[in-house]
């Protein structure tokens, strides 16, 4: 199910941890089994229980908890727009507005080709640098202007 | 002292000019030799050099009044003294999870000086006898977690971290742990279930960290601005560090102000700065509006009208004596442009949203509370309703295992206080009392390219 | 002790009690759902906040610790305002659906809600809707009742051992359910029904069949493994409903195994026998009960007269009352046979003669918990002891060394110290082993038997490095225990492993003893429910087959050691009288006389627990049909044959006339052997290891359909491990011809195990597919089918 280097990546953070204490490394696993199968499916979520030596339930409430984690297939590009309020004084709000409008889709849809999914964000600590937009999970783009939103989705191939 | 030599010269100083611009162009300064060059792993060495006994350093933090910067503001030195002595597994956590709506501060001392938090940590091991420490780093900054990675590397093979350190006997790991999304995971119990690889539920408390923490280990969990002003204490004493602030409030501090200013951005001044100083270094009211209101320490704060918080220096006495709290520093500044009703809305989402789900008051309530205030916003508002919210605030507050009840309620209780008429005019009229024009106004998505005042 | 004030009263309470602890000891209630003494404080549900003199806020009183001076207000204003408003928040997303919720009348929260809950609620919003799990046979979910308590998720962790539900999802999104897909496969999995305080999980079996206001309450006995589980038999117009623990900490705490809780439904099984019922001329008719008595009675007198008494062999369930095992051998030597036996799937008697009295636990059950040192020999501990799997489960958590011996490396769900896991003929000489090393270290002689075969130098692995291990454990300690399991007692060299256990126990100056395998593995022996003097054991009635049987209980196809020679014994004998409260198919082959006896629930009668512990209980339903307790059965038959001695009016005469009154606990239990000589085989091939699944090892749960859908219950392949199978050159899912000798075959799926030692092959026993095998020991041939 997961590849040698995610399995290396794995052990790795392993190695970060007390011996006795392999389950801590579970919640990079499951961030890298979504970066090499695109979302978590229960497979995936069980394949690193298993390799962890966790109950695959266990692993389950930590993929269901944090809300980074996919259950579900997104789009190649997912973008998560932060509206909480500090952001929404300046403009998070509209941001995602203006998203959903170029996107033709709602918060936690995926365009028809199945290139983006748009989420509504919590704060990213980055409330400074609204508009803020998080493209899949790791990339942080800041003070989105409608500009510099027509440009990421330019980059996004 | 002036105010810009009170500015901790270890961090690199940079980004309280605010500019968005500035902060690109200088993001390349953070790596070992640039913070070497700034002076920094010399209050380590002088730590180790000297042999400064655990107690001594303690009684240095102590000495520095550091109060915690992760909101609650409790003194560092006497937490550090809390960890018993003879434990032969301890835990050093530090807490980046930095979730708090309005809070961004962390972001950019990880970005600037990752280097200052690991030094702070080193420092506070030594003190405490810990072995193995993890900073916790939230996941939407992935970026910046694989860039502490890298300082981690660094400090690493220079031979402050690991076995030995510096040839003093002292030994000591660190390591990155990533979150993913949850903010209850930076209440400290909950980061500890967390890097177990748990769910984030907090914990009963007692038993507290430096008696049960990490793997059930005794555990120090303090905020990464909270390590990262370790360091420059060591660097100009305890007292001189207590002097740069004001009584009960030592040091300098981090402000994160964002919403309706021309600057928003990182501002650090000494504690007991007034108010309005910060204000006029983020630039001033965006359009020269009118201030309307301030949460002056994160989305859990209660918020405090324009005319009270003009009064107000920015230390945890003075904000607390204005009825709010100092909390983490984040001060979200609204103007004339925004309605509170709707502003209360979207916080009430956030907690309802962030609630862990385990105790009844919190699980249940947020979702209630939100209901309600969602009701309100939207025309449906009923006049029991802004009563009712009290009682079931009053019915979470104080009964739940970790604060993010309180949380959820203290930002309801603010607003009802100073803006209960405009909620009122809310469900009378069924529509908000500043125009939607208006409130459109106050963005700057349309107008304007932001950061550059 | 600390000293505190509840509601006025002054206190005294041990250290580290909780401010809950303390008010149950006070005769206090404090309301609360999330607490559960046997379980993790979660403090989660906050329903039990209490007011504290000096706090600022309420405390929970379950995870609050008693201080002292501490001053406690349980129903202060303050207290009843925030237990009131937690109840309030518990209630608004609750569906008011109690007329149609099985808890309904047994609901905490409905109790509660009438006490705290207002009337009308001010929510108005919404509610939340949880969609169901399918959590196996047993358990039925309706989670959109679930208060998130997680008292079910903590169950699953800490007392059964695997954590197989979560809470997952966070906020009010949080919904408690097992891995996707997966269902509660634990063999303590009933016991999340009695946690729950609402009605989200409950019995799948008993679902919408009657309201607990219903059902009469009656107290009863396990009557399947060695605990004796206390057990409230619910009952509604002579039928038993639902079955549920009898709270007693010295025996089963206040849990039950899925086996005790759920294998009533056997009790109203299609297969009762609620008729007497005789074969002539190979037809079966339902008779009166005195024709069939007659019947029986002039069959036993006919072999008697024709082939002396000595033809005659009674084999008995070791699940039968003590009454019954009693006065069944009564009428066995009152005809002049000591041909009885309740060791059903034993397969050494060379202890016999040799015992100093009847074997058991050794020790009191409760006792378990107090070891810091334990040997567990040769036992499917969890799935044949389940409770007593769960006391050692908690004892390792606390610290116990717990190291086994065996033929199977299952997941015990236990912290493990060691393991040695060997092919059956070699687990006496793994013991051996550890005798030696202990003597060793002990600078102890070892007893000269011994040492011959060990100076040979064949060792089970290494160095002994295992035997060493678990010697150096045992020698640590200041309480340890050797306990021998049902495969220990099964084993064809059961003498020597208990010899060898007697001078391991002897050389640490520990206790050891037998788990006992049935409700009456002790009370057999007890009731001398044993062959006397020059009569045979149960193997060997079978092994030289007898003219008629007496059944007691028993389905010997399946109940034996030997099945296939079980059945073949009882198909050349000229007569087969059965007492059963089912008719089986085998039986209806074999037998002569089918006479209808009452279960457990409906007779009174005594099990006698492994710890010797003496438990009577009375019928708790009228027996079904022409149903009739196998004591006055066999009373009408003693006196039909004119035996002496059956002149008992009651079970409670049988029973004191064999205890000697009614004692707490059977006298005359002792686990020494003299005189036995020790054996170490040498390896066999390819070996077989038989388990007796949870499910099929007795006549009643054999036909509780729920349990017979359980993950427990699968039918018996061929298990072995990745060596074997390669050495076989076979693969998981070939179909392979399994053959003893030139005796029983078996047709078997191959299944990799991983646990199976090399050159064995595990199939279980006491199921249909299985008896033709033959013996549970035994040296097999694969072929591919
Ligand atoms: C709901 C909640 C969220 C919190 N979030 C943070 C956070 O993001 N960062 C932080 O440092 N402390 C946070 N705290 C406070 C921590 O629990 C803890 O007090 C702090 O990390 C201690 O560090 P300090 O003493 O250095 O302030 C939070 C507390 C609560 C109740
Ligand atoms: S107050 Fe909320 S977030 Fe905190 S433990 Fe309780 S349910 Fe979780
Ligand atoms: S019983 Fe105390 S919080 Fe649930």
């Amino acid at each position: 199910m997961l590849s040698e280097t995610t399995l290396k990546k794995i052990d790795r953070e392993v190695a970060k941890y007390p011996e006795a204490q392999k389950q801590s490394a579970v919640m990079a696993a499951l961030v890298f089994a979504q970066d090499e199968l695109g979302w978590l499916s229960k497979d995936a979520i069980a394949a690193v229980a298993d390799y962890l030596d966790m109950p695959a339930i266990a692993a389950f409430e930590v993929a269901s908890f944090y809300n980074m984690y996919d259950l579900a297939p997104v789009g190649k590009y997912k973008l998560t727009v932060c509206t909480n309020l500090p952001c929404a004084l300046s403009g998070g709000v509209h941001a995602a507005d203006y998203l959903k409008q170029k996107l033709g889709i709602d918060f936690n849809e995926t365009t028809a080709d199945g290139k983006f999914t748009l989420k509504e964000g919590e704060c990213m600590g980055a409330c400074g640098d609204a508009p803020v937009i998080l493209a899949n999970n790791k990339r942080m783009h800041c003070f989105m202007t409608p500009e510099e939103i027509d440009k990421l989705i330019g980059e996004c191939k | 002292m002036a105010l810009l030599e009170a500015i901790n010269p270890l961090l690199s100083a940079g980004w309280q000019k605010g500019g968005h611009e500035w902060r690109l162009e200088n993001d390349n300064g953070w790596r070992l030799k640039d913070y070497e060059a700034r002076g920094g792993y010399q209050s380590l060495k002088k730590i180790l050099e000297t042999k400064m006994s655990s107690d001594e350093v303690i009684a240095e933090v102590k000495k520095s009044v550091l109060r915690g910067r992760g909101g609650a503001g409790f003194p560092t030195g006497l937490k550090w003294s809390f960890m018993p002595k003879a434990a032969p597994e301890k835990y050093i956590v530090c807490n980046t999870d930095e979730g708090e709506p309005g809070t961004f501060k962390d972001r950019d001392i990880q970005r600037f000086d990752p280097h200052a938090i690991i030094e702070g940590m080193i420092i506070a091991a030594y003190a405490v006898g810990a072995g193995r420490g993890y900073n916790y780093i939230h996941g939407e900054i992935y970026e910046l977690y694989q860039r502490f990675e890298d300082a981690l590397d660094e400090a690493r093979a220079a031979g402050f971290l690991g076995q030995n350190i510096l040839g003093a006997g002292f030994n000591f790991e660190l390591f990155a742990h990533q979150g993913w999304g949850a903010y209850i995971c930076g209440e400290e119990s909950a980061l500890l279930e967390s890097i177990e690889g748990k769910k984030g539920q907090p914990r009963f408390k007692p038993p507290f960290p430096a008696n049960v923490g990490l793997y059930g280990k005794p555990t120090t969990i303090n905020n990464t601005e909270s390590f990262a002003s370790i360091p420059f204490i060591f660097r100009i004493g305890g007292e001189g560090f207590l002097n740069l602030g004001k009584p009960n409030n030592g040091g300098t501090k981090l402000y994160s102000v964002s919403g309706h200013v021309n600057r928003p951005g990182n501002y650090e001044v000494p504690m007991g700065t007034p108010f309005a100083k910060l204000l006029e270094m983020a630039g001033g009211m965006r359009g020269g509006r009118k201030l309307k209101a301030v949460i002056p320490g994160g989305s859990s704060a209660p918020v405090l009208p324009a005319d009270i918080m003009m009064d107000c220096t920015m230390d945890y006495d003075s904000i607390a004596k204005a009825g709010s709290m100092l909390g983490s520093g984040a001060v979200i500044v609204m103007d004339e442009t925004t309605c509170v009703v709707k502003a209360l809305e979207r916080l009430s989402y956030f907690y309802y949203e962030e609630s862990c789900g385990q105790c009844t008051p919190c699980r249940e309530g947020t979702g209630w509370l939100y209901k309600i205030i969602h009701r309100i916003e939207h025309g449906q508002g009923r006049p029991e309703d802004l009563d009712l919210l009290l009682t079931l605030g009053g019915n979470i507050a104080g009964r739940t295992i970790c604060a993010l009840g309180d949380a959820a309620v203290l930002p309801i209780q603010g607003f009802l206080r100073h803006f209960r008429s405009e909620f009122e005019y809310h469900i009378e009229n069924k529509k908000c009392l500043v125009p939607p024009d208006v409130q459109r106004a106050g963005s700057t998505f349309f107008t304007r390219n932001m950061g550059q005042a | 002790m600390l000293e505190l004030e509840l509601d006025g009263k002054a206190l005294q309470v041990p250290d580290g009690s909780t401010v809950i602890e303390a008010a149950h000891q006070a005769g206090v209630y404090i309301p609360h759902f999330c607490y559960h003494k046997k379980l993790s404080i979660a403090a989660n549900c906050r329903m039990c906040l209490v007011e504290v003199e000096k706090a600022p806020k309420p405390l929970p009183a379950c995870a609050t610790p008693v201080t002292n001076g501490m001053k406690v207000f349980t129903h202060s204003d303050l207290a009843v305002k925030a237990q009131k408003g937690v109840m309030e928040f518990l209630l608004i997303n609750h569906p008011l659906d109690c007329p149609i919720c099985d808890q309904g009348g047994e609901c905490q929260l409905q109790d509660l809600a009438v006490g705290y809950g207002d009337g009308a609620s001010r929510y108005q919003e919404d509610k939340r809707v949880v969609s169901n799990k399918d959590l196996g046979p047993l358990v039925s979910t309706d989670l959109t009742r679930c208060i998130n308590c997680t008292r079910c998720v903590r169950f699953t962790q800490e007392i059964a051992g695997l954590m197989e539900l979560g809470q997952a999802f966070r906020g009010d999104r949080a919904e408690i359910m097992p891995f996707v897909e997966k269902t509660v496969d634990s063999e303590l999995s009933g016991n999340i029904i009695d946690l729950c305080p609402v009605g989200a999980l409950t019995s799948k079996p008993f679902r919408f069949s009657a309201r607990t206001w219903e059902l009469a309450r009656r107290k009863s006995v396990s009557p399947h493994d060695g605990l004796g589980s206390n057990l409230i038999v619910q009952v509604k117009h002579d039928r038993v409903m639902r079955v549920l623990p009898l709270e007693n900490e010295q025996v089963n705490e206040c849990w039950l195994s899925d086996k005790d809780r759920f294998s009533y439904e056997a009790l109203n099984s299609a297969e009762r026998l609620t008729r007497p019922m005789v074969k002539q001329d190979g037809k079966w008719q339902d008779v009166d009960w005195n024709v069939a008595l007659d019947y029986a009675a002039h069959a036993l007198r006919d072999v008697t007269k024709n082939h002396g008494a000595t033809a005659i062999g009674a084999l008995l369930s070791p699940h039968a009352t003590l009454e019954e095992l009693a006065l069944a051998g009564k009428l066995m030597r009152g005809l002049g046979s000591e041909n009885i036996d309740c060791r059903l799937r034993q397969s050494d008697f060379t202890a016999d003669g040799k015992r100093r009295g009847a074997p058991w636990l050794g020790m009191n059950v409760a006792e378990i918990g107090e070891l810091d040192r334990v040997l567990v020999v040769g036992s499917f501990l969890r799935k044949d002891h389940p409770l007593i799997a769960q006391r050692l489960r908690q004892a390792a958590k606390k610290g116990t060394q717990i190291s086994v011996i065996h033929s199977a490396d299952d997941d015990l769900l236990i912290k493990l110290f060691a393991k040695g896991v060997v092919a059956p003929s070699q687990l006496p000489l793994l013991l051996a082993e550890v005798v030696k090393a202990v003597a060793e270290a002990k600078g102890a002689a070892i007893d000269a038997s011994l040492q011959i075969v060990m100076r040979s130098g064949i060792q089970t692995d290494g160095a002994g490095a295992t035997a060493k291990q678990i010697a150096a454990s045992l020698v640590s300690g200041g309480n340890a225990a050797i306990l021998l399991g049902n495969f220990a007692q099964q084993h064809p060299q059961a003498a020597t492993l208990n010899a060898l256990a007697q001078q391991l126990a002897e050389l640490l100056g520990c206790k050891f003893g037998y788990l006992g395998e049935a409700a009456n593995s002790v009370g057999g022996y007890v009731a001398s429910a044993v062959p006397g003097g020059e009569g045979l054991n149960a193997a060997a009635m079978l092994a030289d087959p007898r003219k008629a049987y007496l059944l007691l209980g028993a389905e010997p196809e399946l109940d034996c050691a030997d099945g296939a020679a079980a059945l073949a014994a009882m198909r050349q004998a000229s007569s087969v009288i059965v007492l059963s409260p089912f008719k089986s198919m085998a039986a209806l082959d074999y037998a002569d006389v089918l006479l209808p006896v009452s279960p457990f629930s409906e007779t009174s009668g005594t099990f006698v627990n492994t710890e010797g512990r003496v438990q009577s209980f009375y019928a708790v339903a009228k027996p079904q049909g022409e149903a009739r307790p196998a004591w006055k059965v066999l009373r009408v038959l003693g006196n039909l044959l004119e035996i002496d001695g059956f002149g008992y009016d009651s079970s409670e005469q049988v029973r004191d006339d064999v205890l000697g009154g009614k004692p707490d606990f059977a006298s005359g239990l002792d686990n020494g052997v003299d005189g036995v000589a020790i054996e170490l085989p040498a390896a066999g091939a390819m070996e077989r290891i038989a388990d007796v699944p949870i499910h099929f090892a007795d006549a009643l749960v054999r036909r509780a359909p729920s349990l017979q859908a359980t993950a427990d219950a699968v039918a018996p392949a061929a298990r072995m491990n990745a060596a074997t199978l390669a050495k076989l050159a076979v693969a998981t899912g070939d179909k392979v011809a399994v053959k003893v000798g030139a005796g029983g075959t078996a047709t078997l799926a191959v299944q990799l195990d991983s646990g199976v030692p090399d050159g064995c092959i595990r199939i279980a026993a006491a199921h249909a597919t299985t008896a033709g095998l033959g013996p549970m020991f035994a040296n097999l041939t694969v072929e591919r089918a």
